[in-house]
């Protein structure tokens, strides 16, 4: 079953006269419980995709369904509760709110809807996410005091609060050394494998893109030919995830 | 509800994440308040000692005087009936809910002498003890004679700092026996001195007596003349000794015959006063008590609905807008500083926050990408902005009611607690959160979230 379908989806910027078209009609469907890669040069449309997968921005023209919503028609404030239900951001640069304990950081979410949710409740719950996380033992400690890769771990389990189908990590590795960058695409797999959350990383690094299972690779606007395919990936090097729009 | 309150907890949490810099920023709300509450309590310990002291001219005072008389289209004039009894008095100052004192007088001219000097006073007037309660008048030795006094018809005064140096000069006064024109009379108190009134008239220059001895030993006949009066019938006959020795002469209860009986069956009206002096609880009950008096009267006199007062009430009218004025100026004087001050605070609360807005654009980019709707983000500051004001604001009160208690214990300035103060201190702090914290946070919720999340 399908969790995302966007058809034919354009985007355009206007700069004063000049139209920029930014996406040419992107056609794109994820499964529920995959776990791909959005990969694509800089300026080629990767962040705008991502922008409108996340329901952040809307899209000029075209059809979007999240989860059987069409998102495409919707008003700011739906597309809120959209965020706040379905999708789990993850940023590069983790976005953590300064001197907030990571426990607060977990629970913040809550504020905006989970009406339904007792503050011991929303407190229990961010607690088993921090422990799923590993981070058990560091729930009162702020961004501060944590590590790279601690603080985008506390960045996964907020993504994780509401219990989102989706898991949009943008870069979630562009900060971290290479060992810790492989402890948090651990967490992905594991994420994806155990609890059937569809996961999509965006991303120009193509250990992180290889290491998916699924690549979608967006080059000047439009979808390069679908690679099913990874293992060429992996035996690339890293300007080969370029070479296939040549 | 809940969202509301979480709201509440994001907001707090987010000031206390900058604590010295929320401090910093209530620190002109907390001025602000504290400079309204501080003037507002020592403003309206002033204005009450003023209040007072202009009441101390007799701003409270209402005037009772007789009615006049007509006939044949032409008026007498203002005290031309005698209409007063002192049991009007005794009713008003008993009946009156709004009425602190009555006392009724009577007036006469005589001469006085002590010695070899002698003085006419200005003013001779009879009365009871609570005159000077009435007139806020105290007195400087001695005592007020009693109401044991007035009964007795007692040869005794008070008298005045002007006739206190007119005739004993140096003299110790108290004890000592003057002539009040025919009846030997002592001095039992010196008044305390009032100086010219708004006339010009020296008030110090009075004798005051208990009015059954001026009216019966003093002036003898005054007031028994008059038609409307049945009082008791003094000797026409010109014989001085009467006034020495009024017990032979008045008849306080007249024995009617029995066709006076018949053809007037009113109650005997004994004898009559010039004026009743009044005094209202305070000056803004003044009409109130003109009100009731004049009820009360109209009862006691029996008027029918359609008959006019045969009474006048008066009120000092220019003393209670004069005190009315200075207060108004006080309290107006004093918003105007508020005003100020909140407006400096106000503008800082908004300096801070929209500081605040820019330095978090982040964070609010983040909170717009995990589910917060533009007015979720507008509400928090807002509630951060509001937050801030009543926290100042409480301090502030605090800070306030300090220095109006170190200005009373310091400088023994009167100070009164006033609530009004306190509660508009607590919504108008609110309100300047709202009105300077609203710019910031619609800045804030207008934001986009893809250009939040990516600015540095």
């Amino acid at each position: 079953m399908e969790l995302i379908r966007l058809d034919n989806i354009t985007k355009t910027y206007h700069m004063g006269e000049i139209d920029v078209p930014v996406l040419k009609g992107v056609s794109l469907s994820i499964a529920k419980g995959e776990l791909a890669s959005l990969t694509g040069a800089s300026g080629s449309g990767k962040s705008t995709l991502m922008n409108i997968l996340g329901c952040l921005d809307r899209p000029t023209s075209g059809q979007y369904w999240l989860d059987g919503q069409n998102v495409a028609g919707m008003s700011s404030d739906q597309r809120a509760l959209v965020r706040n239900r379905s999708i789990g951001f993850v940023f590069q640069n983790f976005n953590l709110l300064p001197r907030t304990s990571a426990l607060h950081q977990v629970i913040m979410p809550l504020a905006y809807t989970a009406a339904e949710l007792s503050d011991r409740q929303a407190r229990q719950r961010a607690q088993a996410l921090l422990e799923r996380v590993g981070l058990g033992d560091r729930m009162d400690h702020e961004p501060s005091q944590l590590s790279g890769g601690q603080q985008q771990r506390v960045a996964i389990a907020r993504a994780l609060i509401n219990k989102p189908p989706l898991l949009l990590a943008d870069e979630p590795t562009g900060n971290l050394d290479s060992h810790t960058s492989q402890e948090v695409l651990e967490m992905f797999h594991q994420l994806n494998e155990q609890e059937g959350i569809t996961v999509l990383l965006v991303t120009h690094d193509p250990t992180v893109a290889a290491s998916a299972r699924r690549t979608i690779h967006i080059s000047d606007g439009l979808i390069a030919a679908p690679r099913d395919g990874q293992d060429q990936f992996r035996l690339a090097g890293a300007g080969s995830a370029e070479v296939p729009t040549r | 509800m809940k969202s509301f309150f979480r709201t509440f907890k994001t907001a707090g949490q987010a000031l206390m994440r900058n604590i010295t810099r929320s401090v910093l920023t209530c620190l002109g709300i907390i001025i602000g308040i504290a400079a309204v509450i501080a003037m507002m309590e020592i403003g309206n310990g002033v204005s009450a000692l003023n209040a007072k002291a202009i009441s101390g001219l007799g701003a409270n005072t209402i005037m009772i005087m007789p009615g006049t008389a007509a006939s044949g289209g032409i008026t007498f004039g203002a005290g031309s009936l005698l209409t007063l009894t002192p049991q009007d008095c005794d009713a008003i100052a008993q009946e009156c809910p709004a009425i602190s004192a009555a006392a009724p007088t009577v007036s006469t001219s005589a001469q006085l002498i002590y010695a070899n000097r002698n003085w006419v006073p200005m003013q001779i007037t009879g009365t009871t003890p609570a005159y000077l309660d009435v007139r806020a008048w105290g007195l400087d030795e001695g005592s007020m004679f009693t109401d044991q006094d007035v009964r007795n018809s007692a040869k005794v005064c008070i008298i005045g700092q002007t006739i206190k140096r007119q005739l004993f000069g140096d003299e110790d006064p108290i004890g000592r026996e003057m002539r009040l024109g025919h009846v030997s009379i002592r001095v039992v108190g010196v008044l305390q001195r009032k100086g010219a009134n708004m006339m010009g008239r020296d008030q110090d220059d009075l004798l005051i007596a208990p009015w059954t001895t001026i009216k019966y030993r003093v002036s003898g006949s005054t007031g028994s003349a008059s038609a409307a009066s049945s009082s008791s019938s003094v000797s026409d006959a010109v014989n001085t000794l009467n006034n020495l020795y009024p017990s032979t002469g008045v008849q306080l209860y007249p024995v009617p015959s029995a066709s006076q009986q018949a053809n007037t069956p009113q109650p005997v009206r004994f004898t009559n006063i010039n004026t009743i002096m009044a005094s209202a609880n305070s000056t803004q009950e003044i009409p109130v008590a003109i009100e009731q008096v004049t009820q009360l009267l109209r009862q006691r006199h029996r008027l029918r609905p359609d008959q006019p007062d045969d009474f006048q009430v008066r009120d000092m009218t220019e003393f209670a807008n004069a005190l009315g004025q200075s207060t108004s100026l006080i309290s107006n004087l004093l918003l105007i500083v508020a005003t100020i001050s909140l407006m400096v605070g106000g503008v800082g609360i908004m300096n801070i926050m929209l500081v605040s807005v820019t330095e978090r654009t982040r964070e609010i980019g983040l909170r717009m990408a995990v589910g917060a709707r533009s007015r979720d983000i507008l509400r928090q500051f807002i509630i951060e902005a509001i937050l801030l004001c009543l926290l100042g604001g409480a301090v502030g009160i605090l800070l306030g009611r300090g220095v109006s208690l170190l200005a009373r214990w310091l400088a023994h300035f009167p100070t009164a607690i006033s609530i009004p103060a306190i509660v508009a201190s607590v919504v108008v702090a609110a309100s300047v959160g709202l009105i300077f914290g609203f710019y910031p946070a619609w800045k804030a919720s207008r934001l986009d979230p893809i250009e939040a999340l990516r600015y540095e």
